[in-house]
């Protein structure tokens, strides 16, 4: 194979791809069978009610959590077989998951960049809390900031790697609209430079058709639905993305896609 | 494993002491205490009998010894304790970062704080009392690392408990060199133990070193096989600490455990 045809079947590759993945305890299914990619320039929207398996199938994506079955690749690498390989091609950022408190905005980017093993780390370490705002945070203890700050600095952790794949689970919760606005024009220039891609959780529906691809709704561990945000709730008979997640979130199973 | 990826778990440990300098003081503040307290009672056993230079050695010595093996057992609880009062185990284990680099960074944090903590002891038990353990001569060296390993060891299994039990379950941790005290014999003979105590003596690798130190101080030849008795059994359970951990962290992460560790006890 040339190195042409190489390069080509690499950036055709998907970044993730998650493959009749199922996760139940005991007789509970959390998540059944499901399967999808995103592609590199790509920002997919994980949607769906609460209890509907968003976060376990990101704590699957993330090696937290072991699937009962079904397999995840990130960039082409089984996480399953290679997990250090793949985890290194990723990171992510949540709300719930803020860095050690009582260590500074540096020196936490620091030793998270040394487990990443990211090359020339001070360089990039300047460069995120330039391009986050978050200079004059440099050498104050992650503790003392406010929760919008503390999203910035779990952003700029995220993004130490230059990850192929990005998951963010509403990372826009505790960031005011400015903030929220410009976080979003960030997040969608690292999808359109095209090496990586993007898996986005959120319960803000505007946000998700402003930023997302394409959007998987999941309700009882399946996918409902998938499509682009922008287009589907017409194609469903509905006036707005919220309207829609409201119908398909009362919805019982059992009545199937609308 | 990846040596920059240990360097970060070590790093870490150094930000929060360097931040916190009393983080640093239980490394060697219990044991300096310690010293003194028995400093000066072997002093006072000195002047009882003959025998009592002899006597004050061995007991400050047992005393420098068991403190050293608590200093590193902790160090090492202490290092991953970290991660669970900042909640930080789902950030930590996101990453590429494997649990052998994990743990051998929390290894060398204890290192690191347990050479404090004897240079402490040693420096009072010289300075404040006059006791040289030079007269251990190189055995000193192999029981340090015997003890070291079973500190090591012991501080692995304990990590793994409280990963399993929830952090509410630390208070089981700190008393353990207090509750394997007696069992190891620290200041007087095995043979003083009844049966059954002696069999679970005979299982910890502290019990053989302050037999063989003993034995040193009454001028007995260096107790090689007891040693190499009491080497075995620590390096197999470091060995057995750390698969077990290997094998706490491969549950929880099929449980789901280590997704949702930050409920003050996950049962």
């Amino acid at each position: 194979m040339s190195t042409v045809t190489a390069d080509a079947a690499a950036a055709a590759q998907p970044v993730l791809e998650v493959t009749d993945l199922r996760k139940h305890y005991g007789t509970t299914v959390a998540v059944d069978g499901i399967s999808f990619t995103v592609g590199r320039g790509e920002i997919v929207g994980l949607l769906g009610p609460n209890g509907a398996g968003k976060t376990t199938t990101i704590n699957m994506v993330l090696g937290l959590l072991e699937p009962s079955a079904g397999t995840i690749r990130i960039d082409g690498v089984d996480l399953a077989r290679q997990r250090s390989r793949a985890l290194a091609r990723c990171n992510f950022a949540a709300v719930y998951a803020a860095l050690p408190g009582n260590l500074t905005v540096r020196q936490n980017l620091r030793w998270f960049g040394m487990i990443y093993d990211v090359p020339e780390l001070t360089r990039r370490i300047d460069a995120l809390l330039e391009r986050l705002d978050l200079v004059r945070f440099a050498d104050t203890r992650c503790g003392l900031l406010s929760s919008g700050e503390q999203s910035r600095v779990g952003l700029a952790k995220a993004m130490l790697n230059d990850p192929v794949l990005l998951l963010l689970d509403e990372p826009t919760a505790s960031l005011d609209p400015a903030t929220a606005e410009d976080l979003r024009g960030l997040i969608r220039g690292i999808a359109d430079q095209g090496r990586g891609g993007i898996l986005w959780t959120s319960h803000n529906m505007h946000e998700v058709q402003a930023v997302c691809d394409r959007v998987l709704f999941l309700a009882d561990g399946r996918i409902l639905l998938e499509g682009d945000p922008r287009t589907l709730p017409a194609e469903h008979g509905v006036g707005s993305l919220d309207a829609l997640f409201i119908r398909l979130a009362r919805r019982p199973l059992t009545e199937g896609t609308p | 494993m990846k040596p920059r990826r240990v360097a970060a778990v070590l790093l870490r440990q150094f930000y929060l002491m360097r931040a916190s300098p009393t983080r640093l003081v239980p490394a060697f503040a219990w044991s300096a205490i310690d010293i003194v307290l028995w400093g000066f009672i072997t002093r006072y056993l000195a002047t009882l009998s003959d025998q009592g230079p002899v006597l004050a050695l061995g007991l400050l010595g047992a005393v420098l010894l068991w403190n050293f093996f608590g200093r590193i057992m902790h160090g090492v609880t202490t290092a991953f304790f970290e991660d669970i009062w900042s909640r930080n185990l789902m950030n930590l284990f996101a990453t590429p970062l494997a649990i052998s680099e994990y743990v051998t960074g929390l290894v060398l944090t204890s290192l690191a704080t347990g050479a404090i903590a004897l240079s402490v002891m040693l420096a009072l038990a010289a300075g404040a009392f006059g006791l040289s353990f030079a007269a251990y001569g190189l055995a000193f060296v192999p029981f340090l690392l015997i003890l070291l390993l079973f500190g090591v060891g012991l501080g692995i299994l304990a990590s793994a408990i409280v990963l399993r039990l929830g952090p509410a379950s630390e208070w089981l941790i700190w008393p353990i060199p207090a509750l394997l005290s007696p069992f190891a014999a620290v200041f007087y003979p095995l043979s003083i133990l009844p049966g059954w105590m002696q069999a679970i003596a005979h299982l910890l690798p502290p019990a053989y070193v302050f037999e063989g130190m003993r034995a040193i101080v009454a001028g007995q030849p260096f107790p090689l096989r007891t040693l190499a008795v009491a080497a075995a059994l620590a390096i197999a359970q470091v060995l057995a600490a750390y698969a077990f951990f290997v094998y706490i962290h491969r549950g929880a992460v099929r449980s789901g455990l280590l997704a949702r560790y930050s409920a003050e006890s996950v049962g």
